[in-house]
């Protein structure tokens, strides 16, 4: 079985964040992780390769330091890095970026795809399912757990207050949730070894049966118009009114404010 | 030279701090507190390779070099001195002289556990009688046939119960050497559970609580005529050679705790407000913190320079004795600091410096007091 992982280096959120002037992200001046989610896809993949044997490729895009991502996924025990890097693709929204991985992974032989649900600075949950679509393949978002039956995967997909158990024959596509699991740590051997690994790395040319006009931030439908800091809360307001008078307007204002 | 750490040996730090925090950080405080040895984290710890982080491949082990080995001890004693000197022991006074000293047989008999995961590794040198004059040993080992039989006591051993295989030193004859009566000391491997090897007492210390120090006691132990490590007669030399390596890993922990401390106490002072402003604000707070964050900042390069010697040189007893001493000095006083600046709730066993400092106090007696490390340098000097 052949299993590719999509992997994105994130903002470490705990790590304080900062903007460009063109208000993307500025990934070079933050302190950066493995998205967790794309962490428990990963674990999933290595899980399904240790119970039935695997081949785990990871791919990710970005700037050349997201080969430290790439790193540490051969270091918890994938087989293969592949980073997509080339200044055309900079900028990208999730069109541009789903078609970017899509066209990277058309070089590649895969039996199922697996990424996370969401990253946790775009937090769109979109660049899963849309590399389906540009591959032509079904998708299951939010996976629980992932058994495989043959030439079919068997999947948990989650719902707010349930889940379905899905069926479907691969090649497929998943997302997955970091609750699917506790991924592994790295081993020290394992990290020598991974920065004594060849990492693959693809440019613009590399991309299989993808347009320019789909790529990096002139190829992206959406543009980021404004970005700016969360706005902070106001000083807490005091109230004194009798306790039924109190929960009405504690209601009141929560309904106001769209927490509720 | 380059102060900078490779990207290997960052991702490496990024590993063993997140399992310290997420994995050794929860039991610190309950494992000081009940005395107990961890033993599901040495578990863990053993699935992860970190039991057999120098150790070549070949034998098991993670195949990294030695200051990947001490910035793991470094990490984990940022949390728990007690997982510290765990690893510490079983790495540096264990295997090494194992991995050191061991025939091809022996390294292969033991090794592949030891470092891979199966079996926990001690260190038995200390007497009642032979601390500091290690020379003063009292156990004897006599060859009778095919076995060597054992008879004595050490005591203070780190690991001991827990582990499966000790290095023992024992007494095996008299030598002249310029014409006076000498001991004739040498080195074995012994295992748990071989007949008349036993554990005396179990020590209730000050510190390092959860780490197991018990007595071994050799009542006609008798173990196979191979189990002799390294040359008959070599046993001081390979003890002495073996504590230059373990002193480097007793100076990772006295960092580690020097840097556990001062990161809990530059946390606390931005918090804990007096006088309508954080402690922080006060110039005195600022003037403590600058100096333990500069002694620490010193003894890391002390440390970091044994690890690095140990990898490149032959002899490395100076490097790793004065990263030791200085290491744990700092250990001691920057301790001690971080309990003042936290105030009365330093002193409260809720707060992590209080075990900090009692943790520290060992590193500065263990493997060769600091006197010991004065001896050996000033040994140098004046030679």
């Amino acid at each position: 079985m052949k299993i590719v992982v999509c992997i994105k280096q994130v903002p470490d959120t705990k790590g304080g964040v900062k903007f460009n002037p063109d208000g993307t992200l500025d990934r070079g001046a933050m302190l950066a992780i493995m998205n967790p989610d794309d962490k428990a896809g990963l674990e999933a993949a290595l899980r399904l390769k240790d119970q039935y044997g695997a081949e785990v490729t990871v791919v990710t895009m970005g700037l050349p330091k997201a080969e430290e991502v790439l790193r540490e996924a051969l270091a918890m025990g994938a087989d293969k890095g592949i980073l997509v890097t080339d200044r055309v693709l900079g900028g990208a929204d999730t069109w541009a970026t789903s078609t970017t991985i899509a066209g990277a992974i058309r070089n590649l032989e895969y039996d199922l795809i697996i990424t996370g649900r969401q990253a946790i600075d775009g937090d769109t949950a979109q660049v899963g399912p849309q590399i389906s679509e540009h591959l032509n393949i079904p998708v299951i978002s939010y996976a629980q757990d992932i058994k495989i039956d043959g030439d079919s995967v068997i999947v948990q997909r989650q719902y707010e207050d349930r889940y379905h158990v899905v069926k479907a024959k691969m090649p497929c596509l998943i997302t997955a949730l970091s609750e699917l699991n506790e991924p592994r740590y790295m081993t020290p051997g394992g990290i020598f070894d991974a920065y004594a690994a060849e990492i693959t790395t693809w440019g613009r040319a590399d991309l299989k049966d993808v347009d320019d006009s789909n790529l990096g931030l002139k190829g992206s439908p959406t543009q980021i118009a404004k970005a700016s800091d969360k706005v902070r809360k106001g000083a807490g307001e005091k109230v004194t009114l009798d306790p039924e008078e109190s929960v009405a307007y504690i209601m009141g204002k929560l309904t106001e404010k769209h927490i509720i | 030279m380059d102060f900078t750490l490779s990207k290997e040996h960052e991702m490496a730090r990024k590993l063993f701090r997140d399992f310290a925090q997420n994995e050794v950080k929860p039991l610190a405080q309950e494992v000081d507190e009940t005395e107990v040895f961890p033993r599901e984290t040495v578990e863990k710890m053993q699935k992860l390779g970190f039991l057999g982080i120098p150790v070549p491949k070949q034998y098991g082990g993670q195949g990294c070099d030695p200051l990947t080995y001490v910035m793991c001890v470094e990490e984990l004693s940022k949390v728990c001195g007690t997982t510290g000197v765990i690893v510490s022991a079983h790495t540096s006074l264990c295997v090494d002289p194992i991995l050191t000293y061991g025939t091809e047989e022996q390294k292969q008999k033991y090794l592949p556990d030891l470092a891979g995961g199966k079996k926990l590794g001690a260190f038995g040198l200390t007497e009642p009688g032979a601390g500091t004059d290690a020379q003063g040993q009292q156990t004897k080992a006599v060859l009778d046939g095919d076995e060597w039989v054992l008879n004595g006591s050490k005591c203070f051993i780190t690991n001991g119960k827990e582990a499966d295989v000790y290095i023992v030193i024992a007494v095996t004859g008299i030598v002249e050497k310029r014409g006076r009566k000498m001991k004739e000391i040498s080195a074995f491997i012994v295992e748990k559970g071989t007949p008349g090897f036993t554990f005396g007492t179990k020590e209730k210390k000050m510190g390092i609580r959860g780490s197991s120090t018990y007595e071994l006691i050799f009542t006609d132990c008798r173990i196979p005529k191979e189990n002799l490590l390294g040359p008959k007669g070599k046993g001081f030399n390979i003890a002495m050679h073996t504590l230059d390596g373990g002193r480097i890993g007793i100076a990772a922990q006295a960092l580690g705790l020097a840097e556990g401390a001062l990161e809990r106490t530059i946390d606390y002072v931005k918090e804990r407000k007096q006088f309508g402003r954080s402690i922080a604000q006060f110039q005195n707070t600022q003037f403590q913190l600058a100096d333990m964050a500069t002694k620490v900042e010193a003894a890391k390069m002390l440390v970091y320079k044994a690890a690095m010697a140990k990898a490149t040189q032959k002899v490395y007893s100076v490097e790793a004795a004065m990263a030791k001493l200085y290491a744990a000095e700092v250990a001691m006083e920057v301790t001690t600091k971080a309990v003042q600046l936290h105030g009365g709730y330093g002193y409260i066993r809720e707060y992590d410096v209080e075990r900090m400092m009692r943790d520290a106090k060992i590193t500065e007696i263990y493997e060769g007091t600091s006197e010991v490390q004065r001896m050996v340098i000033s040994g140098n000097i004046l030679k």
